[in-house]
């Protein structure tokens, strides 16, 4: 392996944490389970780099891979960097094109190295038809610089695209030729409710009607598209206690019980919306959980009226 | 109010028909779908609701056993089967009526106590039975018990019939509230 490429990698594995050394390599999918599993990850850092260093060199892993790696370790650490957005506008009397992956990344790819010497292009796909793209620049006689990379991440269905802040500004203007010269949006795709149609016909749902009054309120509630991102949403409760029993004790009491809630998840948004469709909960949710996202909020406090 | 009567209509020729109710759509169905895959000379039929009663403006087959799914994770789950069990006929408790639960596996998960579930069953005289449905080896397990049970519910296994089969799961695995 070239010096420059091993160096590279080096350097790009000691920048990813202790603790998320395995989840990473594991999402880079270049080393086998059982390749990772012969790893030491208990010794110190540098030794373990070392180690990781010889098993890429073994596989032959070429300055393509590493850069995948690094694509892998940014998307893991995206709220470390500043990105800037671009939206691109159609000009009057375009065409609406389909659009098409691989050939988005086919000529982008190609109208870069047409513009540019030197310059390294890497893609990633991503999450809700997102694709991470990673551009080392070099000059004309400079091969590129793998640590000044640039990151463009292009929603496919939108007309938004953000880069990380770029070091040099003069390649900015290249970039937003390149999405121009590529040149399409798409009209978004229309996403049906997911109903399971049951093609065995000795299973008969009884409560067809009901599954699909869920369906219709929770669609109705949250839409159709994937939901922000959002981790929890707290409520802090001071309200007197309200019980279905006579003489609750608790219930008799003057002041309001002070009580503290914290709903928290990795897609906190996206488990409320598969609460009625997955049978835990009633449909309509309480509004207590379903207007978060309309109000922006999700801390709360509840008071008696 | 409609209730589940157990003999208030003909067989079909060969055919045995479950009502599985639970809250739990997605693995209902996933039991249904194993239940299904199982060798079974009598054409199956099954029946998933989420709760009784069921429409009654509809045209169904006699219904030969109901289980009823509770979650041992969601008290939600057991509150749906306990009011749906206020819509099936006491003579239905003679053997074609039981009781599943699912998530005891994950004891940290479980806002329902086991015993909860097994004082439900003993109630209706009926037997309990344990399985985590997420687990395709355990689902395929119960899928095969409730075939064989279903078939001598309809009345296909001659010499055997839904009380017989009560008395002789009741004398193993659950004793009478009064032997306790």
């Amino acid at each position: 392996m070239d010096e420059t490429v091993a160096e590279f990698f080096k350097r790009t594995i000691l920048k990813i944490p202790m603790t998320e050394m395995m989840t990473i390599l594991k999402a880079w999918d270049f080393l086998s389970e059982k390749q990772l599993q012969n790893v030491n990850f208990r010794q110190r850092k540098e030794s373990l780099v070392q180690d990781l260093v010889l098993l890429c060199e073994k596989k032959r892993a070429s300055v393509h891979d590493a850069a995948l790696l690094d694509i892998v370790y940014t998307q893991f650490h995206r709220h470390r960097k500043v990105w800037d957005v671009f939206q691109m506008s159609k000009g009057p009397g375009e065409d609406i094109d389909l659009f098409d992956m691989e050939q988005f990344k086919s000529s982008f790819k190609k109208i870069l190295q047409r513009a540019l010497k030197n310059v390294m292009v890497s893609f990633r796909d991503a999450e809700e038809n997102a694709v991470w793209i990673r551009i080392a620049w070099g000059t004309q006689y400079r091969k590129p610089n793998q640590y000044k990379p640039v990151y463009v991440v292009y929603y496919s269905q939108t007309p938004y695209a953000f880069t990380s802040s770029c070091p040099l500004r003069s390649n900015i203007p290249l970039l937003g030729q390149t999405f121009e010269t590529y040149n399409s949006t798409t009209p978004l795709q229309e996403k049906s409710l997911e109903l399971d149609i049951h093609m065995d016909s000795r299973i008969i749902h009884e409560n067809r009607i009901e599954k699909e009054r869920v369906q219709r309120v929770t669609q109705e509630t949250f839409g159709d598209y994937s939901q922000p991102r959002l981790e929890f949403a707290q409520y802090k409760l001071e309200t007197k206690f309200k019980s279905d029993f006579n003489g609750d004790i608790l219930a008799e009491r003057k002041e309001p019980l002070r009580c503290l809630i914290k709903f928290s998840s990795p897609h906190l948004l996206e488990a409320l919306k598969s609460l009625a469709p997955a049978g835990i909960a009633d449909a309509p949710l309480s509004p207590l959980l379903t207007c978060i996202p309309n109000k922006g909020m999700n801390y709360f406090k509840i008071k008696d009226k | 109010m409609s209730v589940l009567r157990p003999l208030d209509k003909q067989p079909g020729l060969n055919t045995a028909t479950i009502l599985l109710v639970g809250t739990e759509d997605a693995l209902l169905q996933q039991l249904a779908d194993a239940m299904l895959k199982e060798d079974c000379a009598s054409e199956l039929k099954i029946h998933l609701a989420r709760s009784l009663p069921l429409p009654s403006d509809v045209n169904r087959p006699r219904i030969d056993l109901i289980m009823f799914v509770v979650n041992l994770h969601s008290k939600y789950s057991l509150q749906n089967v306990e009011e749906s069990l206020r819509h099936v006929d006491a003579t239905f408790f003679l053997g074609k009526v039981g009781f599943l639960a699912m998530g005891a596996g994950q004891e940290s998960h479980c806002s329902i106590h086991r015993n909860t579930v097994t004082k439900l069953a003993n109630t209706y005289r009926s037997p309990l039975f344990f399985c985590d449905l997420e687990r395709e080896g355990f689902r395929a397990t119960v899928a095969q018990r409730l075939v064989r049970m279903l078939q001598i519910c309809a009345g296909h296994v001659p010499g055997v019939s839904a009380l017989n089969l009560l008395s002789l799961l009741r004398s193993s695995e659950n004793p009478a509230p009064e032997d306790l």
